[in-house]
């Protein structure tokens, strides 16, 4: 059968052809066109707007502005929904805002009749602001002083979460503790997924459709509603296929607002898409955290008493807000534990693009600050890195108390010793120190924690629906969305391993449309996999049970005794085949005895969480005189449980390490300090990098079936990007003999630091 | 969709000359992979166009008889990459215009649109000044040539008059007979990337290999426009090749350059690039006339 085996893709033909249908290919091609007016101050409010100009240009034919837009907040976080309003995201945007909170925030839409129109339109409106200072820093936004973002959030803080074990504070008293303290930055950076968020919407009788490149259908449903004031049900979402998210697609972005546009011109059709610009400031961005670490330890290394404080960057409106930094703080004393603990983090209101849910929702953060700590410890205290994190990670039968999550397997050490062979570790550590001349080379690691979808914090929970169609194949729903990570195809060969069928037989629906889609809250937190694994195999076992059920009515055997092996109902006794599937299908629709439509619908709530380790060693040169880095080698090892297609997981894997790469050495939002915009908002000045940037990216994987899973398998989505920082940044200090605490490790920052270490 | 006044084609060179004469206004298109980009940002929306793409006599390159290297203006970087003529006499041309962008861009991209677009930061603009290469321009009034020095006046702006079009790009036997040439592009990728500075040098070696007779250093984004470091040139003239003679060559194009600082790079960042970037192009550059240098650097013996 076909669970754990590279079948295609199920959409590769249609996609490498052109053939699969995105959303903009699916747009009338007379629709309105609408197109955003940005501000251009980065806090104060909107005085007066003057779209008499806009209004003579031909092919203009509605301006709408924050003055005209209803007064309903909404929040825009991709969260399942919590009818307990003390956990609700918080609601603070509007469809287009007079109280402007930071540079690029929308304040008028034009539509217009073509693209050309609208931009000209967008440069004849003129705008009277009212400017207020502003701040781009966590540190000076929680100062006293600072201009404040939000009424509701004294400080500009939005929320402040703390762990305590043990006591820390005598806990240090222990004679003959070395201290180790750092802080660690990581930038602001963008998904650059290549399809940039595009909607389109249209209203017929009371209901409005919006076909969205979005992640999560149902959740953009709901917050249409809200956000507009309508009842939910009035509001359907329609998801093509997507060209990417990675977490800024599992948010609201501009599908409340391009619903609101089309009630302004009598439901026409009105399209949205975004430019890369926009994309860059106006979507959302990865939170910038700064992390400041305290470790007391042994002269043997042991941790006595670790304390983490962490500032994260939100910028101007609350998206997923703390959920993120939390997140990152809450792995940290689970990664190494120790007895004794304080953890405080801060999620910060600045006037920067709003941070929100990206591919690793905090950890990639947390991974720079932690494991380049480790490996600083280890060095200095003259301990083999790997050997050192060997000793103290999490031990295998460790249980975490919230989340019950257990460590069933010794995945670190399996998943290191692969890595370090790989990598041929020992030999090219040893043999990389004391180097002299201009270049350098170094090896490095880094492990990382994950977890596997939002249990216990949220629902999680996956609804699925099988149709027997009258060839014996099957349709497939599911609410959980295809977003070019391989969910349909794995989809489908789960469920033709429960229905013994190939997978081939198994159509999934591709498209999520909320009028026909089960409910579901689709694409995060690596958790599609999993979860739906849950309700696929449930629903294809009430399915082979109605299947087998009718096939005793054609066969006279019981339906106990009955299999569906490779589309034959079998006897399983001997193994006989009583009657292919295929005509058992064509018989149950056709039947003029007894005709049934065979269909199974079931949900699965899932109350459990499984845990998702993996490690990274990388290979670096670093020319010293031209301040670069060259990435020469570097693998990534994961313990994902179970794979379902080895392929696809491999895939997942070098497109999160090729963020990670990214991550370390070049991509970084940057913001002018004299008015707050962003500076390089484009592909050309943001350095994502090109595939000659990158060495071979090898990907491994240690095979733990996960115990709580339905299928044994467990996150795989956004780990891969969590542990490359730290590793290349270790590499680099294992070089040059310079610990380097700020990402991404650009030339400037070599030039810099370099300097001050005396290397050039 | 791009906000086009309106667009002319024009089907000769004397054609194209008389639209620009009609439609002072309008801006000249070749490929396109500059004029379309800031188009869309609208710095030159509702501009009318002329486009001379179709023009196919201002394409390839040839050797003259009197040893001249002529390459029209619209060739294409790939072309130039791939010719036979460039890869013979000035191959570092061709290695250095195979650095700009990916290869869609070296398709439709032209070595004329590169330098009449005036930026320092071409990657053909300071190899061509090493090359001394000169510009040909051709009008409603004839033919006019003028050293790449003196066709870029300031950021952005190149000596062509209303009439005129950029025709051709000449490099003459005396500027590239016996010379050897390396470019270094540094850019914080390795494709799709925009030099944060580059550097080309060529020498001309004596017939012994010990002598460095000529040096000619150029350089992108060290300035305004492209330029020449002239003083650190004069250094290395007639000079016995040793390391500290690169290294005070190397030194020496600090007075030359005037960088500055912006939030892609730091003036500092630049000159210490600068220098190290004239080393390392004048040592691949001397290898390429004298393999042995190679063995001599590392061995130490010079």
């Amino acid at each position: 059968m076909s669970v754990g085996q590279s079948v295609p893709r199920v959409d590769a033909l249609d996609k490498v052809i052109g053939r699969a249908k995105y959303t903009d290919d699916l747009c009338e091609k007379n629709a309105y066109i609408a197109k955003i007016l940005h501000s251009t101050i980065a806090n104060g409010i909107v005085k007066s707007i003057d779209v008499s100009e806009a209004m003579k240009i031909p092919g203009v034919v509605k301006v709408v502005t924050c003055f005209d837009v209803p007064k309903y907040y909404f929040p825009t976080a991709g969260h399942p929904w919590s009818t307990d309003p003390v956990h609700q995201d918080v609601a603070d945007r509007l469809l287009l805002t007079d109280r402007i909170r930071y540079y690029g925030d929308e304040i008028a839409a034009v539509i217009a009749e073509t693209e050309i129109a609208a931009k000209q339109a967008l440069e004849v409106i003129k705008v009277e602001y009212e400017e207020y200072p502003f701040i781009l820093d966590v540190q000076e936004a929680m100062k006293p002083e600072a201009p404040q973002l939000h009424e509701a959030y004294p400080g500009n803080i939005l929320a402040h979460s703390s762990v305590r074990k043990g006591n820390y504070e005598e806990a240090i008293k222990e004679p003959g503790l070395i201290k180790f303290e750092d802080w660690y930055e990581t930038p602001t950076v963008q998904h650059c997924h290549i399809e940039n968020h595009i909607c389109y919407a249209s209203k017929e009788g009371n209901r409005i459709t919006v076909v969205s490149s979005t992640q999560i259908p149902h959740i953009i449903r709901r917050i249409v509603g809200q956000a507009l004031g309508i009842p939910w049900g009035d509001v359907r979402i329609i998801k093509p296929y997507i060209g990417g998210g990675f977490g800024n697609k599992q948010d609201s972005l501009y599908e409340p607002l391009c619903a609101y546009l089309t009630t302004q011109v009598g439901g026409r059709t009105v399209k949205l898409d975004a430019t890369r610009e926009e994309t860059f400031v106006s979507n959302r961005v990865r939170h910038a955290i700064r992390s400041h670490i305290i470790s007391w330890v042994r002269p043997d290394g042991s941790f006595v008493a670790r304390k983490l404080e962490c500032f994260s960057n939100q910028g101007a409106y609350a998206s997923h807000g703390h959920g993120i930094v939390a997140k990152g703080m809450n792995s940290f004393p689970q990664l190494y534990p120790c007895d004794n603990i304080e953890c405080d983090s801060y999620t910060v209101f600045t006037n920067r693009p709003v941070a929100g849910a990206m591919r690793g929702y905090g950890i990639p953060q947390a991974m720079f600050a932690v494991e380049s700590h480790t490996e600083d410890i280890a060095c200095r205290l003259g301990i083999d890195p790997v050997e050192y994190r060997r000793k103290h990670v999490m031990p295998v039968g460790y249980v975490d108390a919230f989340s019950k999550n257990e460590n069933y397997y010794d995945s670190f050490n399996q998943c290191l010793d692969k890595g370090k062979k790989y990598m041929d570790f020992d030999r090219k550590f040893k043999e990389y120190q004391n180097q002299t001349g201009p270049v350098r080379k170094g090896v490095g690691c880094a492990v990382f924690w994950y977890n596997t979808a939002v249990w216990p914090i949220s629902l999680e929970s996956s609804s699925c629906r099988m149709v027997l169609n009258q060839d014996g194949s099957i349709q497939l729903q599911l609410a959980e969305t295809e977003i070019g990570q391989g969910a349909d195809t794995v989809f489908a060969q789960m469920a033709g391993e429960v229905l013994g069928i190939p997978y081939e037989r198994v159509h999934v629906i591709s498209t999520q449309d909320t009028d026909v889609a089960p409910f579901g809250t689709s694409a995060y937190g690596s958790r599609q996999t999993y979860v739906a694994g849950f309700s696929i195999k449930q629903t294809a076992m009430l399915m082979k049970e109605r299947i087998l059920k009718y096939a005793y009515e054609l066969t006279r055997m019981p339906a106990f005794e009955l299999d569906i092996v490779e589309g034959q109902i079998v006897r399983k006794g001997d193994g006989r085949v009583m009657i292919s599937l295929s005509d058992l299908a064509t018989e149950a629709l056709y039947s003029l005895e007894h005709s049934e439509h065979i269909t199974s619908e079931s949900t699965y709530q899932v109350k459990s969480n499984a845990y998702s380790f993996g490690c990274c060693f990388a290979e670096v040169e670093v020319d010293i005189p031209l301040c670069k880095v060259k990435l020469l080698d570097i693998i990534n090892v994961h313990d994902a449980g179970k794979l379902i297609n080895p392929a696809l997981a491999e895939a997942q894997v070098h497109g999160g390490m090729s963020m990670g790469i990214g991550y370390a050495m070049a991509e970084q939002l940057l913001f002018d300090p004299k008015t707050g915009k962003t500076l390089n908002d484009n592909l050309l000045d943001y350095k994502l990098s090109t595939f000659m940037d990158h060495p071979h990216l090898e990907a491994q994987f240690v095979e733990n079936y996960e115990p709580t899973s339905a299928f044994g398998t467990k996150a795989l989505g956004e780990p891969p990007v969590c542990p490359v920082a730290p590793a290349i940044r270790n590499a680099v200090l294992h070089a040059t003999g310079v610990a380097i605490n700020d990402i991404p490790m650009t030339p400037h920052v070599l030039f810099e630091r370099f300097k001050e270490e005396g290397l050039i | 969709m791009y906000d086009i006044k309106e667009l002319f084609e024009a089907v000769s060179i004397r054609h194209a000359a008389e639209l620009r004469v009609e439609h002072p206004e309008a801006l000249i298109l070749a490929g396109g992979s500059d004029i379309l980009i800031q188009m869309r940002e609208g710095k030159l929306a509702g501009k009318e166009l002329i486009s001379i793409y179709m023009l196919d006599e201002l394409r390839g390159v040839a050797l003259e008889e009197d040893g001249t290297i002529r390459i029209g203006s619209l060739t294409s970087f790939s072309h130039i990459t791939q010719s036979p003529v460039i890869q013979q006499y000035i191959n570092v041309l061709g290695e250095a215009v195979d650095m700009i962008g990916g290869p869609q861009i070296r398709n439709i991209g032209t070595i004329g649109g590169n330098t009449c677009n005036g930026v320092t930061s071409a990657d053909s603009a300071s190899t061509l000044f090493a090359w001394d290469a000169i510009i040909e321009l051709t009008g409603s009034e004839g033919k006019r040539l003028v050293p790449i020095k003196e066709f870029y006046l300031k950021a952005g702006v190149v000596d062509i008059r209303p009439s005129e079009l950029q025709t051709g790009i000449l490099i003459r036997k005396e500027s590239h007979e016996g010379y050897q040439g390396h470019y270094i592009k540094y850019a914080m990728r390795n494709a799709m990337d925009i030099a944060t500075s580059g550097c080309s040098v060529n020498v001309k070696l004596s017939g012994d290999k010990r002598v460095i007779e000529d040096v000619r250093i150029a350089y992108g984004v060290q300035g305004p426009t492209p330029l020449r470091a002239v003083r650190a040139e004069s250094i290395g003239r007639n000079q016995e090749i040793s390391e500290a003679l690169l290294r005070r060559i190397s030194e020496a194009v600090l007075e030359d350059i005037r960088p500055r600082d912006s939030w892609r790079a730091s003036k500092a960042l630049r000159q210490h690039i600068a220098v190290e970037m004239a080393y390392r192009g004048l040592s691949e550059a001397i290898k390429l006339s004298c393999p042995e240098f190679a063995e001599q650097q590392k061995g130490g013996a010079i």
